[in-house]
């Protein structure tokens, strides 16, 4: 046995935005085991509950993160309409499901650029950014913001969007998928990213299901987990199909955020087509009393907001549970038998979002 | 709007191990650990899910209570239960990453042990 030494990555690094840190124990240049450190700026949202009302506290969910910030929102406010057993207007669930798949297809060529960046390939990087500022400006458009939307609340939405705007954002969108096409080809059809990629960063479909692995990790690693499946919003009125890949490689990772973004449009294009007439909020009257775990698919895997409430206007329990926390142990299982020089990229493939993390 | 029934049913410390490995066995997998201050006892929930229906077990403990790692059921637990000692100090034993309280980095320790709210009032939203 080769002697083993520690090198510890992060929780500085050029490809790390957010604060992680890992041990990598290696013999030669092979990391043998990792240990993971977060904490780094653990912000305890979670514990605001307590001093903000459960309506208002729906502003404080959605800055959990920048990126998946529309989701958090979602998910918070979905849960506690279902523990007070209001039935949202449809129109509301429709245009949810319309910001949910704009945040993930942001945030996945987020992820490309960061992605292609940490590879080296500055056209990439610049091109997917580029489209992300359409998708951006749609947010904006219909919300009023770009990062931050505000739009959800326990009920309903605060805005509707128009039909003719609708029509926009779906020609709009019909543009950015040739050039999604353009773009993900440049990148999935390189020789030099698949050689970097493929075969390196494993993780097996057992290993991936019992180590608690969601999204893109778990369905490049052929587990087919998509919470949209449960049907919330209005999910089960949209024909979709997950995206899964069975190589349990970095590059299947990148394949599954790479399709999603084409699914995520053509949800959209569902949406619009089947949209109802109708009021887009309900009058809520008093706070909810009991408990319930709220799910959805966020870009990088399934959210979990637990909700519990007393009756009184400050709710006992807020905990959210993101993808990128779950997703540590299998990051520590795929990055055994890595070469040291590919750890910043493997680790990039689970898109980690310590923001979340460390809500 | 689909409304989704979930199941919580409450157990002792000494009966988590054997369900757990149930679970596992039945083809669970561990979604989360999650832990509530309600009054001066602790609500520690289990979360599994196979095929999405989604399952809970639960303990209800005071902070002196030691809870059992189930780290060696499910490896990846042991992100939820340093977490749980961390922020409300509940010791779990046997974990297969023990970071000993610097999971968090925390200002206060333990610091949702300690409900620092304003008075509760019943809800004015009518």
């Amino acid at each position: 046995m080769s002697k083993q030494v520690i090198i510890p990555f992060g929780p500085q690094h050029p490809v790390l935005p957010e604060p992680l840190h890992l041990d990598l124990v290696l013999e030669d240049e092979t990391v043998v085991d990792v240990i993971p450190s977060i904490g780094y700026v653990h912000r305890g949202l979670e514990k605001l509950v307590e001093k903000r009302e459960y309506t208002e506290y729906v502003f404080i969910a959605e800055r959990i993160c920048g990126i998946c910030s529309y989701i958090h929102s979602n998910t918070y406010v979905s849960g506690v309409e279902q523990i007070m057993g209001l039935e949202v207007p449809e129109r509301a669930q429709y245009l949810r499901t319309i910001w949910s798949e704009l945040s993930r297809l942001h945030s996945h060529l987020l992820w490309l650029g960061l992605f292609a960046d940490g590879l080296g390939f500055e056209s990439v990087f610049m091109n997917a950014w580029k489209l992300r500022e359409h998708v951006l400006d749609e947010l904006e458009a219909t919300t009023g913001g770009r990062v931050i939307q505000g739009v959800c609340k326990v009920g309903g939405v605060r805005r509707d969007i128009s039909p003719e705007k609708l029509d926009e954002m779906v020609k709009g969108l019909k543009e950015l998928e040739k050039e999604l096409e353009r773009l993900t080809n440049v990148f999935l059809y390189d020789r030099s990213i698949a050689s970097r990629l493929k075969g390196v960063g494993m993780l097996g479909k057992e290993d991936a299901y019992y180590l608690g692995a969601v999204g893109p990790t778990a369905r490049g690693s052929g587990v087919p987990i998509d919470l949209r499946q449960t049907g919330y919003n209005v999910y089960d009125k949209i024909n979709f199909k997950p995206v899964v890949e069975m190589e349990g490689d970095s590059y299947a990772r990148c394949i599954v955020r790479a399709k999603e973004m084409f699914t995520s449009i053509d949800i959209i294009e569902q949406c619009v087509k089947k949209i109802p007439d109708g009021p887009v909020d309900m009058k809520v009257t008093g706070a909810p009393n009991g408990e319930f775990f709220s799910r959805a698919e966020q870009p990088r895997g399934e959210v979990i907001h637990y909700i519990k409430g007393n009756g009184t206007k400050h709710l006992v329990r807020h905990r959210v549970r993101t993808p990128t926390f779950t997703n540590i142990p299998p990051l520590v299982k795929l990055l055994k038998g890595v070469q040291l020089a590919d750890v910043p990229v493997v680790v990039l493939t689970i898109d980690p979002c310590i923001g979340c993390a460390e809500r | 709007m689909t409304f989704e029934q979930q199941t919580t049913t409450p157990i002792e410390v000494g009966e988590l191990l054997s369900l757990v490995e149930k679970f596992k066995k039945e083809g669970n997998r561990l979604v989360q650990i999650g832990c509530a201050k309600v009054g001066d006892l602790y609500e520690i929930t289990y979360s599994f899910d196979k095929d999405f229906v989604f399952q809970n077990v639960r303990i209800t403990a005071t902070q002196d209570t030691k809870l059992p790692s189930i780290s060696d059921i499910y490896w990846g637990a042991f992100v939820y239960e340093n977490e749980i000692f961390d922020l409300y100090g509940i010791t779990v034993t046997g974990m297969n990453i023990d970071f000993k309280g610097t999971f968090y980095r925390t200002a206060v320790k333990h610091a949702f042990s300690v409900t620092t709210g304003k008075e509760d009032n019943p809800c004015l939203n009518r």
